[in-house]
C-alpha cells in the first residue's frame, strides 16, 4: 500500500515511465468522482456536472497520451506489443502460492479499451449536461457514471480474473443504478432488476470458469494462465485436457463457462432478453453502457483469453455459432420494433454477434488471426457509430418526448446537425465505404469467407438486413410525414454541449475506419498489414445498398406498402414483433417454475415439516410430562400398588436370570 | 488481567446503569460503555497487529495476553482466557455491533434500564465466550447469552414474541444440552478442559467419531445448521432491533465459532470422517434457504431466512477443510456480522417509522426517507455480494477453498453453493424493488423523518467496517492466516 502511494506520486521506476505511471489516474479520478458526488451530494450540487466532466476530460488526456506513447513509441520491443504490468498491489492471498495481486496491466487490447472508455464517457458526460438538466437527481447521475467509468476502466486494465471478475460485477451494479435511475417508474425498476439477475445468471458461469482456471493454473494473472495452459508440454495443461466431465474436457468447460458469462454481459442469444428492457434508462447511459462499453465486455473478454480459446476448438465454435445466431435473430426483430431505442438496441446485440462470430472464426497469430483484430476493429469502430446513434436518438427523444416511431418522422429541418449525424451514423452501421462500419466489416467478413462459409452467408443476409432496418430508423424520423407542428422549432436540438459531442463523433464515425488496426492489435500482439480486397467487397456493399433502397421505397414518403407487406407475412411479422416469445418462456420458467415448485415448496416445507417437527418434540414432551404427572398422585395406596407392582417386577427378573 | 477487561467493562457498565435514574443518564453511560470497549478493543488489536509483526509468540503458543487461573481446582476447571487471530476479529466484530446496538437502541422508552442492562450482559458473555480457551469457561458464557436473549425478545418484541422467546430459548437450550454431552465426552477421554491441552492429547478415533456429532451439532444449533434453523426465522423477526442485531450479528458467530474451534479443531479425525455430511447439510441450508428467502414477505423474515443462507457458507467453509475455505469462513462470519447487523438496523429504522414490515405495503422510500433506503440498499448488495463490500470476498474466498477438494460430491456442493449467487440476487432485489423503489405508495411517509444522528452514527459505523474490509481484504486476513495454518496443521497432523 505504502509503495503503491509512493508510485502514485512519485511516477518512479515503472515501465513507460511517467505516462504509464499516470494511467492510475485515469482509474482513480472517476473513482474520486463517484465518491465525492456520494457522499458531498449537498455541497457539490451546483459543481457537479462541471466537476466530473472536468475530471473525466482529464482521464481522457492522459489515456490519449498513454495510447499514443504506447502504439507510437515505447510499447514496442522486437516488432511486438509488450504486456507491461504498471502496478502491482497485494491483495489477498488463498493459499502460500496463490495470491491475488489487483493492479493495472497494459496491453494493446487495454490500451485501446482504455481509450474508448474514456473517450466514449467524456462524450457522454458532456451530452448529459444538457440533457439532464433539471433532473432532481443530477449528482446521483453524475456519480453513478463515475462508478461505471471507475469499474469499466478497472474491468479493461485488471491484471488478473479476480480483479475483472470483481469489475464485472461492478459494472452491473452500475447499470442497474442507472437503468433504474427514475426509480419511481415501476417499468425502470423491473428492468434494472432484470438486467442484474439475467447477467448474475450468467456470472455464475464466469464465477465456475474462473474457479476451475485458477484452481488449475494455481494462479488468477493472465500471463501466467495463459502461458500455462498455451504450453502443451506443462503438467496443468495435461491435466486439465485429461480429465473430462459429461464428455467435455475440464479446459472446454472452463471456457465455456467463461463464455457464457461473457454471453450474458454481451447480451447473446440466449441471454439477451435483458438489454431491449435495459433502454428504460437515460438516453445517454444507453450511449455509453448498452451500446459502447459495457456490452462488448464479452467480446474483450473472449479476446483477452483469446489465445487460450484458440487451442480449443468446441469452445471457439461455440463462440462463433452463438455469434452468429445472434447476429441474425437480433436484426430480424430490430425490423420489426417500433421503440427507435429498442431498434437500436437490437442492433447493438446484433453487431456485438458480428463481433463475437469474428472472434469464433478466427485463428491464432498472423494473418490466421485476421478474424481478432477485426472483432476488435469492429468493437472500436462500433463505439463511436453506435453511441453517436444513441445520442441522436437522445436528442430526438429530447425534443419529441416519445420513444415511438409514429411519433416522428420530417424532422429533418428541426434538427440538421441530429440529422446529418445519424445519417453518417447509419451510413457506417450499413457499411457503406468510406464511412468507418465499412472497413470493420470488410474485415470480418473477409475472415468469415475464409473460415467458414456458412456463417458468411448468413452474415451476408444480416448485413442487408442490418442497412434496412437502420434506414427505415432514419427514414421514419426524418423523412416520412411532415413533422408535428406543435414542436417548435426554437433551441429544438438543446444547448450547445448536446450538439458538440454529436459533431465530434460523427467525424469519428466518418474517419476511424482509415485506422490500420491490424497494424497496432493481433492475436499474437505482432503487427501485421490488412488490405482491403475490392473485389471482394462488391458484394457486400451492393447488398447494403440494396437494403438501403428497400427501407427508401417503404419508409422514405409516407405510405402503407409497409403495412400491405407485413399483412401478407402476418405470422413472421408477429413472431418478430412479439421477439419470438423468448421472453414469455423465461418468465414461465421463472415464474411457473421455479417460484411456484422449487421456492413455494422450499418456504411450505420449512415452516410446516421441519418446523413442524420441531415443535412436534416440543408437544411430545409436553405430552408425555402432562401424561406421567398422574403417577405422583399423593394418594398412598397407588404409591403402594406401585412398590408391589415393582417388587413383582424385578422378583421374576431375578428368578428368569436365576434359571 | 488485561483480557479479562473485555468482560468487566460491560459488568461495570451494567453496575454503573443500575445506579442511573433518568432515562438520560442511561442512555449516556450505556453509551460510553459501549465506546470505552470500541477503544479497548482498536487497542488490542493495534497491539495484536504489532505483535504479529515482530512474529512474537506467547511462549511458543499462538494465543496473546493469556490469563489462567484455577476456578475449581477439584474438576480441573480453570479461568483461561487468551487470544489468537480468530478470537480477535470475532470479538472486533463484537464490539462494532454492540456499539451499534446500543446507539440504534437510543428510543427504548419502556424499561429501557433493563433494556441496556440485558444488551450488556449480552456483550459481556459474547466476550468472555470468545476469549475463553477452557471449554467449561467457553459454555459457561455461551450459557449466559442465552437467558438475555429470551427476555429481549419477550419483553421487547413484536408480533408473536411470547411463541418465538420460548423456541429460541429451548433450541438453544437443546443446542447447550449437546454441547454438554461432547464436553462430558472430551473430559473423560482427556480429563482437561483446557482447549491447548486436548488438542495435544491424542483421542481414540473412535471415540472421536462418538463425541464430534454432539459438538458439532450443539453449536450448530447456534449457527443455524439446516435442519436446526427454525429458531432463526422467528427469533429474529420477533426480537427488537438492537436484539435482531446481536442474534444475528454476534449469536451465530458464537455457533460457527463453536464448531471451529471447539468441534473440528479438537476432533481432527472425526472432522474429517464427517466432513462430507456437513458439507450437503450446509449446500442445503444455503440454497434452501436462498429459495426459501425468495417467498417471504416481510423484510425481517428476508433477513433472518437470508441469514440462514449465509451461515451455510460459514459451515460450508469449516467443512471443506481447506485453509482457504477456512478463512473464508471467518471472513463470512465478520462480514455476515456486520452486514445483517446493518440489514436489521435499517429494517428497524423503517419499522419504527412505517410500522410495517410487509414488502407489499412499503414502497418508494428512497424519495422519502433516503438516508435509511440508501442504508438499506447498501445492506442488500452487500448481502448478494457485491465487490467493494465484505460479503464478495467472504463468499470468494470460500469458493476458491471449496474448489481445492477435487471429489465430485465436494464439487457438486459448491457448484450448488455457488448457485445461491443468482437466487439471493433475486431476493435482494425483489426486496430493494419492493420496499424503497418505485412509486410512493402511502401518503404518509412522505412526512416521515429520516435517520437522526444516533441511527446515522450507528448506521456509518458498520458500514466502515463492511467497506474496509471489502476493499483491503488483506488487512483482514493478516489476523486470520496463523491461527488458520495452525488449525490446519493440526488437521493433517492427526491423518
Amino acid at each position: 500500500m505504502r509503495e503503491l502511494l509512493f508510485h502514485i506520486i512519485a511516477f518512479k521506476n515503472l515501465p513507460l515511465g511517467v505516462v504509464g505511471g499516470a494511467a492510475i489516474w485515469i482509474i482513480l479520478l472517476p473513482l474520486a468522482n463517484f465518491v465525492l458526488l456520494g457522499l458531498g451530494k449537498k455541497y457539490l450540487k451546483n459543481i457537479a456536472r462541471i466537476f466530473s466532466t472536468v475530471l473525466l476530460f482529464v482521464a481522457t488526456i492522459i489515456a490519449l497520451n498513454i495510447a499514443y506513447h504506447y502504439f507510437f513509441i515505447d510499447g514496442k520491443v522486437n516488432g511486438v506489443y509488450q504486456t507491461i504490468n504498471v502496478y502491482q498491489m497485494h491483495w489477498l492471498s488463498f493459499t502460500e502460492t496463490m495470491h491475488v495481486e489487483i493492479g493495472i496491466q497494459l496491453d494493446a487490447l487495454s490500451v485501446m479499451m482504455l481509450v474508448v472508455v474514456t473517450f466514449i464517457s467524456l462524450m457522454v458526460h458532456l451530452f448529459s449536461l444538457g440533457y439532464m438538466k433539471g433532473e432532481e437527481r443530477y449528482c446521483n447521475y453524475f456519480s453513478y457514471l463515475g462508478l461505471f467509468t471507475f469499474s469499466m476502466l478497472g474491468l479493461v486494465v485488471a491484471t488478473n480474473l479476480l480483479q475483472l471478475y470483481m469489475c464485472w460485477e461492478l459494472v452491473g451494479i452500475s447499470s442497474y443504478l442507472l437503468i433504474g435511475f427514475y426509480f419511481q417508474k415501476p417499468s425502470a425498476v423491473a428492468a434494472a432488476k432484470k438486467a442484474f439477475i439475467v447477467t448474475r445468471f450468467a456470472d455464475l458461469g464466469l464465477l465456475i470458469g474462473i474457479l476451475i482456471l485458477s484452481f488449475n493454473t494455481n494462479s488468477f494473472n493472465f500471463q501466467t494462465i495463459i502461458q500455462t495452459l498455451t504450453n502443451t508440454q506443462s503438467s496443468s495443461f495435461i491435466s486439465i485436457t485429461a480429465s473430462s466431465f459429461l464428455g467435455m474436457s475440464t479446459l472446454t468447460w472452463a471456457l465455456v463457462l467463461i463464455f457464457i458469462g461473457g454471453a450474458g454481459k454481451s447480451a447473446m442469444l440466449p441471454l439477451h432478453i435483458w438489454l431491449p428492457d435495459a433502454m428504460e434508462g437515460p438516453t445517454p447511459v444507453s450511449a455509453l453502457i448498452h451500446a459502447a462499453t459495457m456490452v462488448v465486455a464479452g467480446v474483450f473478454l473472449v479476446a483477452k483469453l483469446f489465445a487460450v480459446f484458440a487451442i480449443n476448438v468446441t469452445a471457439l465454435q461455440l463462440v462463433a455459432f452463438v455469434g452468429i445466431a445472434s447476429a441474425l435473430f437480433a436484426a430480424i426483430i430490430a425490423c420489426t420494433q417500433t421503440d427507435i431505442k429498442r431498434v437500436l438496441a437490437y442492433s447493438t446485440m446484433s453487431q456485438i454477434g458480428y463481433m463475437m462470430f469474428a472472434l469464433g472464426v478466427s485463428k491464432y497469430g498472423g494473418e490466421e488471426g485476421l478474424g481478432y483484430s477485426a472483432a476488435l476493429f469492429h468493437l472500436f469502430t462500433h463505439a463511436f457509430f453506435k453511441s453517436l446513434l444513441f445520442l441522436c436518438a437522445g436528442a430526438v427523444i429530447h425534443l419529441v418526448h416519445s420513444n415511438e416511431m409514429k411519433d416522428m418522422g420530417g424532422l429533418k429541418k428541426l434538427m440538421p446537425i441530429t440529422h446529418i449525424a445519424f445519417l453518417i451514423a447509419c451510413l457506417a452501421i450499413a457499411g457503406v465505404p468510406p464511412f468507418a462500419g465499412f472497413f470493420s466489416k470488410e474485415e470480418i467478413l473477409s475472415a468469415a469467407y475464409q473460415n467458414n462459409k456458412t456463417i458468411y452467408i448468413i452474415a451476408l443476409i444480416t448485413s442487408a438486413i442490418t442497412a434496412f432496418y437502420m434506414f427505415r430508423l432514419y427514414f421514419s424520423i426524418f423523412w416520412n410525414k411532415p413533422h408535428d407542428s406543435r414542436l417548435t422549432a426554437h433551441h429544438s436540438e438543446g444547448t450547445l454541449t448536446m450538439k458538440l459531442p454529436l459533431i465530434i463523433l460523427m467525424v469519428c464515425a466518418a474517419t476511424v475506419g482509415f485506422i490500420p488496426f491490424s497494424e497496432f492489435l493481433s492475436s499474437n500482439n505482432q503487427p501485421y498489414h490488412s488490405a482491403i480486397n475490392i473485389g471482394f467487397s462488391i458484394l457486400p456493399v451492393l447488398l447494403g445498398l440494396g437494403g438501403i433502397l428497400l427501407a427508401g421505397i417503404l419508409y422514405f414518403k409516407q405510405n402503407n406498402k409497409a403495412d400491405k407487406i407485413t399483412n401478407s407475412f402476418q405470422v413472421i411479422y408477429k413472431a418478430a414483433y412479439r421477439k419470438f416469445y423468448i421472453d414469455e418462456l423465461y418468465l414461465f420458467i421463472t415464474k411457473k417454475i421455479i417460484f411456484n415448485c422449487i421456492g413455494k415448496p422450499a418456504a411450505w416445507f420449512d415452516r410446516n415439516i421441519i418446523d413442524g417437527c420441531m415443535n412436534g418434540i416440543a408437544s411430545v414432551a409436553s405430552f408425555i410430562s402432562t401424561s406421567i404427572k398422574n403417577i405422583q398422585s399423593g394418594k398412598v395406596q397407588h404409591y403402594t400398588l406401585y412398590f408391589f407392582a415393582g417388587v413383582a417386577v424385578l422378583l421374576m427378573a431375578v428368578l428368569y436370570v436365576w434359571s | 488481567m488485561f483480557l479479562s477487561s473485555l468482560v468487566i467493562l460491560p459488568l461495570l457498565t451494567v453496575i454503573a446503569v443500575l445506579f442511573c435514574k433518568e432515562l438520560k443518564q442511561i442512555r449516556v453511560v450505556a453509551f460510553v460503555g459501549s465506546v470505552l470497549q470500541l477503544f479497548l478493543v482498536t487497542y488490542i488489536t493495534m497491539g495484536f497487529k504489532i505483535v504479529s509483526v515482530f512474529n512474537f509468540k506467547n511462549n511458543g503458543s499462538i494465543f496473546l495476553l493469556e490469563e489462567n487461573y484455577n476456578w475449581f481446582p477439584f474438576l480441573n476447571i480453570h479461568y483461561h482466557v487468551g487470544i489468537d487471530g480468530i478470537s480477535m476479529v470475532m470479538i472486533l466484530l463484537t464490539s462494532f455491533i454492540v456499539a451499534a446496538g446500543v446507539l440504534i437502541s437510543w428510543k427504548i422508552k419502556e424499561l429501557s434500564k433493563e433494556f441496556f442492562i440485558l444488551l450488556l450482559l449480552l456483550a459481556a458473555s459474547a466476550y468472555g465466550f470468545f476469549i475463553s480457551l477452557d471449554i467449561f469457561t467457553m459454555f459457561f458464557f455461551l450459557e449466559l447469552a442465552v437467558i438475555p436473549k429470551f427476555l429481549l425478545i419477550a419483553i421487547w418484541g413484536s408480533g408473536k414474541k411470547e411463541y418465538s422467546a420460548m423456541k429460541l430459548a429451548l433450541m438453544l437450550m437443546a443446542g447447550s444440552a449437546l454441547i454438554f454431552v461432547g464436553i462430558m465426552g472430551l473430559y473423560y477421554s482427556t480429563h482437561s478442559f483446557d482447549l491447548q491441552i486436548i488438542s495435544q492429547t491424542i483421542i481414540n478415533p473412535e471415540t472421536q467419531k462418538i463425541i464430534f456429532p454432539f459438538l458439532f451439532i450443539g453449536f450448530g444449533f447456534f449457527a443455524a445448521l439446516f435442519p436446526f434453523h427454525t429458531w432463526v426465522p422467528d427469533g429474529h423477526s420477533s426480537a427488537p432491533t438492537a436484539a435482531s442485531m446481536f442474534l444475528a450479528g454476534i449469536s451465530m458467530k458464537l455457533g460457527g465459532y463453536g464448531c471451529l474451534k471447539v468441534a473440528t479443531y479438537l476432533l481432527p479425525v472425526a472432522a474429517q470422517y464427517y466432513s462430507p455430511y456437513i458439507i450437503a447439510l450446509s449446500a442445503i441450508a444455503i440454497l434452501y434457504g436462498a429459495f426459501a428467502t425468495m417467498m417471504q414477505t416481510d423484510l425481517k423474515y428476508i433477513n433472518a431466512y437470508s441469514s440462514v443462507s449465509h451461515c451455510g457458507f460459514v459451515l460450508l467453509g469449516i467443512g471443506m477443510l481447506t485453509q482457504t475455505a477456512i478463512t473464508g469462513a471467518v471472513i463470512q462470519m465478520v462480514s455476515h456480522g456486520l452486514m445483517t447487523a446493518l440489514f436489521f438496523a435499517a429494517i428497524g429504522m423503517l419499522y419504527e417509522r412505517t410500522h410495517t414490515r410487509q414488502v407489499k405495503e412499503l414502497g418508494g422510500l428512497l424519495k422519502a426517507i433516503p438516508f435509511i433506503s440508501t442504508i438499506f440498499i447498501i445492506a442488500g448488495l452487500c448481502s448478494l455480494g457485491l465487490p467493494g463490500l465484505s460479503g464478495f470476498v467472504a463468499e470468494f474466498t470460500v469458493f476458491v477453498g471449496s474448489w481445492q477438494r477435487v471429489e465430485t460430491t465436494y464439487r457438486i456442493a459448491t457448484v450448488l453453493s455457488c448457485a445461491s449467487i443468482v437466487v439471493t440476487a433475486v431476493y435482494i432485489l425483489r426486496a430493494i424493488a419492493s420496499s424503497v423503489l418505485g412509486p410512493l405508495k402511502n401518503e404518509h411517509f412522505f412526512n416521515l423523518k429520516d435517520a437522526a444522528w444516533n441511527e446515522k452514527l450507528a448506521a456509518v459505523l458498520l458500514l466502515a467496517g463492511i467497506i474496509i474490509i471489502g476493499v483491503m481484504p488483506y488487512l483482514l486476513q493478516n489476523f486470520i492466516t496463523d491461527s488458520t495454518v495452525n488449525i490446519i496443521h493440526h488437521l493433517n497432523g492427526s491423518k
